[in-house]
């Protein structure tokens, strides 16, 4: 039983192989939608902030959004490396953040990136 | 036995729907160990993280409700979506008494013209669209209740992510019948 949780846990976490492929955007769009929508919206501040040019921001700009104080305070600026980092755990980027929400595989990270990044015209 | 396994069980015989949610929720959720816990910074990150759950509970309920005024729901579906709003009532009293009771302030709701706005309310022309609308925001909660588990520091409340997370399963799974769309042909279709 022991043997057949832990090959469960590996297919369930393929970031643990450590391969990398092509981020696909597209791929992102459909996880952006399912995983992200419930709070956030590419063009309208809801539970989250607007996201639609947020690659290439500053981490706290978006307007007319009620940042937490870590967050508004951050020098962080959204590229590849601090995304990835957000998205693999927000409290460690940014501690006293407030969305807490992790995306488990480095696969569905990079989509995820991709998406926002060409949603942000870069 | 603690004291909150006690409660649950009394709330687990007494009537069901909503109260037995809210009654066995805030039970679990907002025992007295919790208490001014927002003074700690374990206790602080994890009603942050209920919070934000909250703000997701509120813009649930007007959504729900601007689709019940909209006058594009029929019966029964406009039946199902009042229900649907009392659960995500439920999940909201029981946030709101938590976060309360560990110390924190609970964040306050939008306008419903303000969500409105935010999710493009206008747009919404027949009840397909309302329904294409309560099913995405319900896989998106569902999806935020999953995704916030690992973050917890207490691990009750990661097991009350799970259990809210799966009721928000529960709506998307009715929506999509009620869209007449095909389940998932893969497993793990949810989560992070």
């Amino acid at each position: 039983m022991r043997v057949g949780l832990s090959l469960l846990a590996m297919a369930l976490l393929p970031a643990a192989t450590g391969h990398t492929v092509a981020a696909d955007a597209a791929h992102g769009q459909e996880l952006y939608e399912s995983r992200c929508g419930g709070c956030h919206s590419l063009d309208a501040n809801r539970v989250g902030p607007a996201h639609r040019g947020v690659y290439g921001r500053k981490a706290g700009s978006a307007a007319n959004f009620s940042y937490s104080t870590a967050v508004r305070n951050s020098t962080v600026v959204w590229e590849e490396k601090t995304l990835d980092a957000w998205l693999t755990n927000p409290q460690s980027l940014i501690p006293g953040q407030r969305m807490n929400f992790r995306v488990a595989t480095a696969e569905d990270r990079a989509d995820i990136i991709a998406y926002l990044r060409k949603e942000s015209g870069k | 036995m603690s004291r909150s396994i006690d409660l649950r069980r009394r709330g687990l015989l007494r009537a069901s729907g909503v109260t037995l949610l809210s009654a066995s929720a805030v039970a679990l959720l907002a025992g007295e160990e919790k208490v001014a816990l927002a003074n700690t910074g374990s206790g602080a990150a994890d009603i942050g993280i209920l919070n934000v759950a909250l703000a997701l509970e509120h813009e649930a309920i007007s959504a729900y409700q601007l689709g019940a005024q909209s006058g594009l729901l029929q019966k029964p579906v406009l039946e199902v979506a009042v229900l649907f709003q009392s659960h995500h009532k439920g999940h909201r009293d029981a946030l709101v008494a938590t976060i309360r009771k560990m110390g924190g302030t609970p964040v306050v709701a939008k306008s419903d013209a303000e969500v409105a706005k935010a999710l493009n309310a206008a747009s919404l022309k027949t009840q397909t669209d309302v329904l294409r609308l309560a099913q995405r925001l319900e896989k998106g909660a569902a999806n935020a209740y999953v995704g916030v588990i690992p973050s917890f520091n207490d691990r009750t409340l990661a097991q009350i992510s799970a259990r809210l997370g799966e009721d928000e399963t529960m709506h998307w799974t009715a929506l999509t019948g009620a869209l007449q769309e095909p389940l998932p042909a893969k497993a793990l279709s949810f989560g992070v």
